[in-house]
C-alpha cells in the first residue's frame, strides 16, 4: 500500500470474488500460511543437503551420495526416521516448558518470513515498520533456546543456552545498528521500499551504492548474524566438542527436528534480509547495459530473490567449514571491542555521507 | 583464566589494531576451503563398492601377509625363521625342511591371518626381502577355515 506500484493480485482476487469478507479474509490467511510453510520446510529440507553438500566438499569428501542420484532424497528419509522417533523429556525435565521451547524457538522466524517482499506482489505483509519488527522478532527466539536450555534438567543444555543468551543479546545490538544503518541510507524501515530503493544497475544496491562503507557493512552484516544464528564460527551455544550439543542435548525425534528445522529457516530468513538490504532483493541483476539488461529482466523476480538468498546461504556454509571457533570471552571482546565501536563509525559516516549528498535514498 | 598481563594505553592500542590486521588470516583459510570447494578432483573419498574394479589402494597400504615370488614361482626364503621371531602372535610357522643335498631350505611357510595383526614387522626382520604385505583388504571369511594358510608354493631354494 504504500506506493501504487505495488498490487495485492492474490488477495485482491479472492476479496473480490468470494460474497463474505470474513471468509475471503480466511482463504487468505489460509493461503499466506501455506505458502510460508512450503519456503520454510521446502528450504530447510534443500539446506540440510546442501549443508552436507558444501561441508563434505569443502573438506576434500563426498557427502550423501547413495539414495538417489548424489543423495539428493537422503534428507527425506531422514526425515521419515525423526517422525518415526519416539519423543520423550529427560527424568525430572520440565515437561511443559520442554516441549514449549521447540514451538517457541520456530515462531521468530516464521514471523520474520512473513515479511519478506520475495518478489513485487509476493510478500505476506507489506509493514511499514518491517526493519525494528524484525530485530524484535528475532529476539523473541532467544527464548525458545534459554527455555529448552533451562527445562532440561541438564548441565551442558543450561551452560549453553546461557552462553547462547549473553551471545544473542551482545549480538543483537550491532545487528540491529546494521540494519538501522540500511534504514538510514533508504530512508524507510518496510522491506519492500528498501529493495525498490535500490533499483537500478548493480552498483546502486547497497552493498555498493554506499561508496566503501557499503561493503564494509555487509561485512560487519556477516559477522553479527553469524552470531545470531548461532552458527559456526559462533555456536558456543551448541558447542558439540564441548558441551554435547548445548540447549538441544536432551531433545530427540521431532522435538530435535524442529530445533533443526528453526536453525534452517533462520538461515533462510536471515539471508533474505541480507539479500533485501544489501543485494538489491528481487531485482535482477543488471550492468547498466541495455541488451543484456532486457534479457537478465525477463527471468521472474522471486527466481532471482531464492538465487541472491541461496548465494548467501553458499556464504554463511562457507564461513561455517572454514572458520574456528572463538572462546567465550573472545566472542565479547569482538562484539564490545571491535563490532559496536565500528558500526557506530559506520552510522556516524553514513549520516555524514547522506549529508553530503553522497548517498542519495 | 591466566590473568592478561597489564599494559599501557598504547601497547593496548598498538595490540588491538594488531589483531584486526591479524584477521587477514581469515581470508586466507577462506582462499583454500573455496579451493577445495571448486577442484571437485581434489576429493579423496573412495564408493568402495560401486568402484571395486577400479579401485587401487596404495603403495603404503598393509594388507595380507604374502610371499614375494618371481615368474617361476620361486621365492627367496632360506627358512631362517627371523620372521616367526619378530612375530608377536605366533601368527607365523616357518617349517624347514632339507633338500637333496642336506641343507635345510623352506618346507612350508604357515600363515595364521586369524591372530594376524597386519603389523607387518615379519616384513622388516626378513633379511632377504622375501616377504611383503600386499593391497589384499577383503580378507574376511564366513568360517575359520580359510585363515591358515601355506604361503609358499614351493620349497625354498637356500
Amino acid at each position: 500500500m504504500m506506493t501504487p506500484s505495488i498490487t495485492h493480485p492474490i488477495g485482491d482476487f479472492i476479496r473480490a470474488n468470494v460474497p463474505i469478507p470474513e471468509l475471503a479474509y480466511l482463504i487468505n490467511a489460509i493461503i499466506c500460511i501455506v505458502a510460508i510453510c512450503t519456503v520454510a520446510f521446502g528450504a530447510a529440507m534443500v539446506l540440510v543437503y546442501m549443508e552436507r553438500k558444501v561441508c563434505a566438499h569443502v573438506q576434500c569428501r563426498l557427502g550423501p551420495m547413495r539414495l538417489g542420484p548424489h543423495g539428493c532424497i537422503q534428507t527425506v528419509a531422514d526425515t521419515i526416521k525423526l517422525f518415526f522417533k519416539e519423543v520423550y523429556a529427560p527424568n525430572g525435565a520440565d515437561k511443559f516448558l520442554f516441549y514449549l521451547a521447540p514451538m517457541v524457538l520456530l515462531t521468530a522466524p516464521f514471523m520474520c518470513l512473513s515479511m519478506i517482499p520475495f518478489d513485487h506482489n509476493l510478500q505476506v505483509a507489506d509493514i511499514s515498520v518491517g526493519i525494528p519488527l524484525i530485530i524484535a522478532v528475532n529476539g523473541f527466539g532467544i527464548l525458545g533456546i534459554l527455555l529448552g536450555g533451562w527445562a532440561s534438567n541438564n548441565k551442558y543444555s543450561l551452560l549453553g543456552s546461557l552462553r547462547s543468551g549473553a551471545q544473542m543479546i551482545s549480538y543483537e545490538i550491532s545487528y540491529a545498528m546494521i540494519l538501522l544503518f540500511v534504514v538510514m541510507m533508504s530512508g524507510s524501515c518496510s522491506l519492500q521500499e528498501i529493495t525498490l530503493s535500490q533499483s537500478g544497475n548493480l552498483f546502486d544496491w547497497w552493498i555498493f551504492k554506499a561508496p566503501g562503507i557499503g561493503f564494509l557493512a555487509f561485512i560487519m552484516f556477516l559477522i553479527s548474524s553469524t552470531a545470531e544464528l548461532n552458527r559456526a564460527p559462533f555456536d558456543i551455544a551448541e558447542a558439540e566438542q564441548e558441551l554435547t550439543g548445548g540447549y538441544h542435548t536432551e531433545y530427540n525425534g521431532l522435538a530435535f527436528a524442529m530445533f533443526y528445522l528453526a536453525e534452517y529457516i533462520n538461515l533462510v530468513t536471515t539471508s533474505a534480509i541480507a539479500t533485501v538490504c544489501f543485494l538489491g532483493g528481487y531485482l535482477p541483476l543488471s550492468f547498466g547495459y541495455a541488451p543484456v539488461d532486457h534479457v537478465l529482466a525477463i527471468i521472474p523476480g522471486f527466481i532471482w530473490f531464492f538465487g541472491k538468498v541461496f548465494v548467501m546461504i553458499w556464504v554463511y556454509m562457507m564461513l561455517r567449514w572454514t572458520f574456528v571457533r572463538p572462546r567465550v570471552d573472545q566472542l565479547m571482546g569482538l562484539e564490545w571491542k571491535f563490532l559496536l565501536p565500528v558500526n557506530l563509525l559506520l552510522l556516524a559516516l553514513g549520516a555524514i555521507f547522506i549529508s553530503l549528498g553522497w548517498i542519495v535514498p | 583464566m591466566k590473568k592478561e598481563e597489564q599494559l599501557t594505553t598504547k601497547a593496548y592500542i598498538k595490540r588491538y589494531f594488531q589483531r584486526i590486521c591479524q584477521s587477514w588470516s581469515l581470508i586466507q583459510g577462506l582462499t583454500v576451503t573455496l579451493r577445495y570447494f571448486f577442484q571437485p578432483s581434489r576429493i579423496v573419498t573412495e564408493q568402495y563398492p560401486e568402484n571395486k574394479k577400479t579401485l587401487k589402494m596404495h603403495d603404503r597400504f598393509r594388507g595380507r601377509l604374502e610371499m614375494i615370488e618371481d615368474e617361476n614361482g620361486e621365492n627367496k626364503c632360506t627358512a631362517c625363521s627371523l620372521c616367526e621371531k619378530a612375530c608377536l602372535n605366533g601368527s607365523i610357522n616357518v617349517l624347514s625342511t632339507k633338500n637333496i643335498a642336506g641343507k635345510k631350505v623352506l618346507g612350508r611357510y604357515l600363515y595364521r591371518l586369524d591372530t594376524c595383526t597386519l603389523c607387518s614387522l615379519c616384513v622388516e626382520a626378513c633379511p632377504f626381502d622375501a616377504i611383503r604385505m600386499n593391497q589384499d583388504f577383503e580378507l574376511s571369511r564366513t568360517t575359520r577355515k580359510g585363515f591358515e594358510m601355506i604361503l609358499n608354493k614351493k620349497e625354498g631354494r637356500g
